[in-house]
């Protein structure tokens, strides 16, 4: 999609792997049975994201979400969903600190595939200081999800 | 000690409003539209509705009074001290004039939010503090503040909170599809105590009726508070002729320096209105037990004022004099109607409010199917592009038009036609590049230079 008179940032922001979950985004809509939801709005444009995660055994068993929002902050959901689910609660946690730290490095830092999987494809963004809350938009929802999950799992 | 010229032509003080401008000499004056972006493309700036860009009059305007005439207004008996006022209150007197005027009906304030701030906590400051003089502006639970759902979220918040403070109900106007306020949506009442909207929308560049609704207003003896943020900067405005009681507007969005902006309010109002920042310099008497105040506007201006600011925004009312109101809104309605026709031309590209220029200023907000105006900014950014994206400070508008964000392009009068079909050619860069519809019918060469 992109062609030879494309500027080479926009081709580095706009990874294909960014595109292609943008396109066809993993595991979107809403799913029942969950333990924690969390709704979270970028202000700046009014993108939005509800997210709900589902717990079994310490392991993160489903994100599903609903997302309104541009292609950075779709994809980024949908690399999240294929990156947690499987993961134990502490290491899907990592992942969102490792993400975080990406996303606040302004290009400086180099990606580890290990910790992000397909998330390394958003490296580019962390350049763009104004696109870096739609890369964190569903993280930051999972995370508000997770600890309402393991909250309720406590009282519950 | 500031310059009314424009640049190094030598273009009559008056010229004649048919007369086009000479974007070229415009631009030599406005130094930051040389400069680069994005690895060498040449800036197209195309979101001066946000803030516009300085010439160096106004920059060096601000220079000059700081290197020999900084002091202290309003206070102290020295040359400087002097000079300074005179400075601080000549601008004043020319930013009144511009808008048609009394000076003493011209408060300084931080922006226009603040100058609607100042407005909602002095209605808020009457109604607690009770004193007959200032009735007017008591605000009590059953009394209405009517705003629009077309509205900046600075018309629009300090009204929601006086309403929280003081138990009075927030109404609106509703707003047409093509983002008209919708004069059949909403009676006023009795019960109304003031009617506050936007001259031009932020988003959908629409002109409001600004008489009709004056008119309806005074009919329940209701005040009106005019947003005229996006009006003063493009075309001829003029408070005493539009008969509002209230007006506000900014510095940055007038090539003028951020962190001024102004209150217009009536004489006998601003004179029975209680102040809303108290101490320094508003003050009229000062004992422990009570004080009393100065007369507008310097009861509005506690504490040493923002002065160089206000020399700078002299400065810009100068430059926008000089050049003529009349032809910085002939240009930017040749530059609006370009890009209307040319969004038109693109498949799957939605304009956001009215598509022809009648009761229209130059703001054009759109949408590109399949695109989020968050990527197509990218993209035009990617190209030296710099246009608004999201909601601009108006989400409620953009909910009741049923979208979540949108593209804005707005104009000033450095301009021109070539940067108009540079955001089109961009357009259509952004449908190639998501690969979405229109991008078939490219038939233009794009430009990434």
């Amino acid at each position: 999609m992109s062609t030879a008179d494309t500027p080479v940032q926009l081709q580095q922001l706009y990874q294909d792997i960014i595109l292609d979950h943008y396109k066809h985004p993993r595991g979107s809509g809403l799913r029942e049975p969950f333990d924690g939801e969390s709704q979270q709005y970028n202000p700046a444009c009014g993108d939005e994201i509800k997210l709900r995660v589902r717990l079994a055994g310490g392991k993160i068993a489903d994100v599903s979400y609903e997302a309104l929002g541009c292609s950075i902050s779709q994809a980024a959901a949908s690399v999240l969903h294929e990156q947690v689910i499987g993961a134990g609660v502490s290491d899907a946690m990592k992942m969102f600190d490792s993400f975080a730290e990406l996303m606040a490095s302004r290009g400086q830092l180099e990606p580890d595939e290990d910790a992000l999987g397909d998330g390394i494809a958003f490296a580019g963004v962390s350049k763009y200081p104004a696109r870096v809350k739609c890369a964190l938009l569903g993280w930051a929802a999972f995370k508000a999800a997770t600890v309402a999950a393991l909250a309720a799992d406590v009282k519950g | 000690m500031t310059s009314t010229g424009i640049g190094k032509t030598d273009q009559p003080q008056t010229p004649g409003s048919s007369m086009p401008l000479d974007t070229a000499a415009i631009r030599a004056d406005f130094p930051i539209l040389t400069r680069t972006v994005r690895d060498g493309k040449p800036l197209v700036y195309l979101d001066s509705g946000a803030t516009s860009q300085r010439p160096h009059q106004v920059l060096d305007a601000e220079r000059s009074f700081l290197e020999e005439h900084n002091a202290a207004v309003h206070r102290g008996a020295h040359q400087l001290a002097e000079e300074a006022t005179d400075a601080y209150e000549a601008a004043r007197e020319r930013i009144a004039s511009f808008v048609g005027v009394g000076a003493d009906e011209v408060v300084f304030t931080k922006n226009a939010t603040e100058a609607i701030n100042l407005v909602a906590y002095s209605m808020s400051n009457a109604t607690a503090v009770r004193d007959p003089a200032a009735a007017a502006f008591e605000v009590v639970p059953g009394d209405e503040i009517v705003i629009t759902e077309a509205e900046h979220h600075a018309n629009l918040v300090p009204w929601q909170e006086l309403c929280a403070r003081t138990g009075a109900t927030l109404r609106w106007y509703g707003v047409t599809d093509d983002g008209r306020i919708d004069l059949d949506s909403l009676q006023l009442s009795p019960r109304t105590k003031l009617v506050a909207f936007t001259h031009q929308s932020n988003v959908t560049g629409a002109i409001s009726p600004v008489n009709e609704l004056v008119t309806r207003a005074r009919q329940v003896g209701a005040l009106v508070l005019l947003d005229a943020c996006q009006s003063v900067p493009n075309a001829p405005v003029n408070f005493a002729e539009l008969g509002v009681d209230f007006a506000v507007f900014s510095g940055h969005k007038m090539l003028g320096p951020s962190g001024i902006g102004v209150l217009y309010g009536r004489r006998e109002l601003l004179e029975a209105m209680p102040p809303f920042l108290t101490g320094g310099s508003m003050i009229e008497l000062v004992r422990m037990e009570r004080t009393t105040y100065a007369p507008p506007p310097q009861r509005f201006e506690a504490g040493v004022p923002m002065t160089s600011q206000a020399v700078g925004l002299g400065a810009a009312v100068d430059y926008l004099c000089a050049v003529g109101m009349d032809r910085v809104a002939a240009h930017e309605r040749t530059l609006t109607e370009r890009t209307l026709a040319g969004l038109e031309a693109i498949a799957g590209v939605q304009i956001v409010g009215p598509t022809r220029m009648v009761n229209r200023g130059g703001t054009v907000a759109f949408t590109i199917d399949g695109v989020h105006p968050h990527d197509a900014g990218q993209v035009l950014d990617s190209l030296g592009i710099a246009v608004r994206v999201g909601h601009h400070c108006a989400w409620p508008l953009h909910r009741r038009l049923g979208i979540q964000a949108s593209i804005r392009a707005t104009f000033a009068l450095y301009n021109t036609t070539a940067e108009v079909d540079q955001l089109l050619a961009g357009v259509r860069k952004a449908q190639r590049f998501f690969g979405v519809r229109g991008s078939a019918e490219v038939k233009q060469q794009v430009s990434t230079r």
